[in-house]
């Protein structure tokens, strides 16, 4: 059989490369927190990373209570199908 | 009667050409259908342009400010992208009704009186099912009909609010209405159904994920914007619609991470981007409702760019949940680029088209004071990127290889998806041009270092929960399933309920007749003693015998007549 092209990510050193580089964007735009003076309209905005912190907690929360969700929410594919 | 041509007259005739010619013919009458009439607004000036008596009512057909003339460019600007889209498509039902749709979408934005408003309203409903009954599913066909009743039942709550407001007040000008006007309360309901307010939003992911690849293009892009426009219109300054549109932006969020279906996810996510605009009507400041008008224009081109993008992918693979996809970046890099830059501008990337008109609203919202209700903007903002802008592409493009190795959709299709892109990208680095035609005036810079630091900020965070989760295993996977929304309501419950009652009715029928049966059998056996063949008052002359009589003195007439 002949062998398929290799792509980007079949290499997981090219995920690990990107991995790192969002990973130090990420630390950058913290630190951006300490030299950057934010206007601000609302008070928590001055806190230190509370964009980052926020948009990070708002996911996981997100996330795990989605989940929770299922397992009252979730039902088969076809249950509206049945019968109706 | 002015000399201008109405648009939505331009789209009804192209539609009846559509339907008349075939080929390339066809397709040159489709694509110059928006292009024709966008170059009949250039140039038009504000006011009533179209006048009709009609019963002694005064009807406003072609009402022209800066308002209706955006939504009248922006729609002209999505039937172009569909059409473009949709190109390939050899289906005479499809594109006769997708510009008699557009054509709607345009009679409604530029009616100026309740009634015209009405009938372009339902003309909207009953254009637009047949796209999602043109996938020709079973599936389709059920949830297209749920769709039309909860559309068409828009349009009653419409015309009955239209018809005690026009009593109490002698006018149907579809101005400012606001709760306490009369039959405002009715009204409000009836775009509230359009606009997907919670409770009432199920149509929506029911229908949208089951019309064509092509029909999803159009659906996404006009009927929830009338309704948008007619918010903004009719209910600017509205306090509660702050509250009902911050529930909005966040409900769907969840649904939208647990959903496997991509296109009922973008549909969901649809909702979430229409509470951002409703917060914005509902604040009416100058800022606000300009954001909402601004967003919804870009949510038009950037969220018709992902469906594009995901209905590609249906078209390419005959797939669409996130659980069977996955890997298609390897022979789809384009639409893989294309949706990735419809997930940045819905996420509202800096430079990226919904950047510079979401923050209007949450700017808006704080300067206002709700500060609890900027925290739950705040939210949905993160949310969406969570859910649009990584799940739809991650999902669909990278995660694990599904093994599909399907290639890029046709031409048209690229060439639609490379349009909207781009306007996304030109929008998001140069919003002035938008700015400059919204209805109201103001003055914002989107570009001030702190909001964009702070977006960034909030933005990568969003991702790296994402990253975080997915590395620990805690991101729930892509399963086929059925999450129970609102809808179970009527979907389960009410058929439930009524086949239990329809049951029950039965069994007491059955009941009823069995003990009728003997009474009954008692009457008719007497009846037959007393007057059956050989009953005692059998000897009446029967109807049989009258019948006969009556043609024998026929064919004597007959007969004389012509001796």
């Amino acid at each position: 059989m002949e062998q398929e092209k290799r792509h980007l990510f079949d290499d997981p050193a090219n995920v690990r490369r990107l991995l790192y580089g969002f990973y130090t964007v990420c630390a950058m735009l913290l630190v951006l927190d300490l030299v950057h003076h934010r206007h601000v309209v609302h008070a928590w905005e001055s806190l230190f990373g509370f964009y980052a912190l926020f948009g990070f907690v708002a996911c996981v929360v997100l996330v795990l209570i989605a989940k929770e969700m299922r397992k009252l929410l979730m039902r088969s594919k076809d249950y509206y199908d049945d019968g109706h | 009667m002015g000399t201008e041509l109405h648009p939505f007259l331009i789209f009804y005739a192209g539609a009846l050409l559509v339907g008349l010619t075939h080929g390339r013919v066809r397709q040159g009458v489709l694509l110059a259908v928006p292009l024709l009439g966008a170059l009949q607004l250039i140039g038009l000036e504000d006011g009533s342009h179209w006048q009709v008596g009609l019963l002694g009512l005064e009807l406003e057909l072609f009402r022209v400010d800066k308002l209706s003339l955006l939504f009248g460019f922006l729609f002209h600007l999505a039937a172009l992208l569909g059409v473009i889209f949709a190109l390939h498509v050899r289906d005479t039902l499809q594109q006769v009704v997708a510009l008699v749709y557009a054509g709607s979408a345009l009679g409604a934005v530029f009616a100026g009186d309740l009634l015209t408003l009405f009938l372009f309203w339902e003309a909207l409903a009953l254009s637009s099912v047949f796209l999602i009954w043109a996938r020709r599913t079973p599936r389709a066909a059920t949830a297209g009909m749920r769709y039309l009743m909860m559309q068409v039942g828009s349009g009653m709550l419409l015309l009955a609010g239209a018809v005690i407001h026009y009593r109490a007040t002698g006018s149907l000008a579809f101005d400012h209405l606001g709760l306490e006007s009369p039959g405002g309360s009715l009204i409000l309901i009836a775009f509230g159904i359009k606009c997907a307010f919670p409770m009432l939003h199920n149509w929506l992911t029911d229908a949208y994920p089951e019309a064509t690849p092509t029909g999803t293009v159009f659906l996404s892009a006009f009927t929830t914007k009338v309704a948008v426009y007619a918010l903004a219109r009719g209910y600017a300054g509205t306090e509660m619609l702050i509250y009902v549109g911050a529930v909005m932006t966040c409900f769907p969020i969840f649904y939208a991470v647990i959903e496997n279906d991509l296109r009922r996810v973008l549909a969901y996510s649809m909702i979430n981007q229409v509470g951002f605009m409703v917060v914005g009507v509902g604040l009416g400041t100058a800022m606000a409702l300009n954001g909402a008008v601004a967003h919804a224009f870009n949510d038009v081109i950037f969220k018709g760019l992902l469906m594009m993008s995901m209905g590609a992918v249906l078209h390419q693979t005959g797939k669409i949940n996130g659980s069977e996809l996955g890997g298609l970046y390897k022979t789809m890099p384009q639409t893989a680029g294309l949706c990735i830059v419809g997930a940045a501008s819905i996420s509202a990337f800096p430079l990226f088209s919904g950047f510079v008109s979401k923050s209007l609203v949450m700017v808006a919202t704080l300067d206002q004071g709700h500060h609890v209700v900027w925290l739950f903007l705040l939210f949905a903002s993160a949310g969406v990127f969570h859910h649009a802008g990584i799940k739809i592409p991650y999902f669909a493009f990278y995660a694990h290889d599904s093994g599909i190795r399907a290639s890029e959709p046709p031409l048209n299709m690229r060439v639609a998806m490379v349009v909207g892109a781009l306007l996304c990208i030109f929008i998001g680095s140069y919003p002035w041009l938008l700015y400059a035609h919204l209805p109201l005036p103001f003055e914002y810079d989107p570009f001030n270092s702190s909001h964009v630091i702070a977006q960034v900020q909030l933005l990568f965070f969003s991702a790296l929960a994402f990253v975080w989760l997915n590395l620990r295993g805690l991101y729930p996977p892509e399963l086929p399933s059925v999450n129970l929304d609102a809808e179970w309501f009527y979907r389960r419950l009410l058929p439930r309920a009524a086949d239990g009652l329809v049951a029950r009715l039965t069994r007491a029928g059955d009941a009823l007749e069995s003990l009728c049966r003997r009474p009954v059998k008692r009457l008719l056996d007497g009846l037959f003693r007393t007057r059956g063949p050989h009953g005692a008052l059998a000897d009446i002359w029967p109807t049989g015998s009258m019948v006969l009589w009556v043609a024998v003195l026929l064919a004597w007439l007959l007969i004389a007549s012509y001796v």
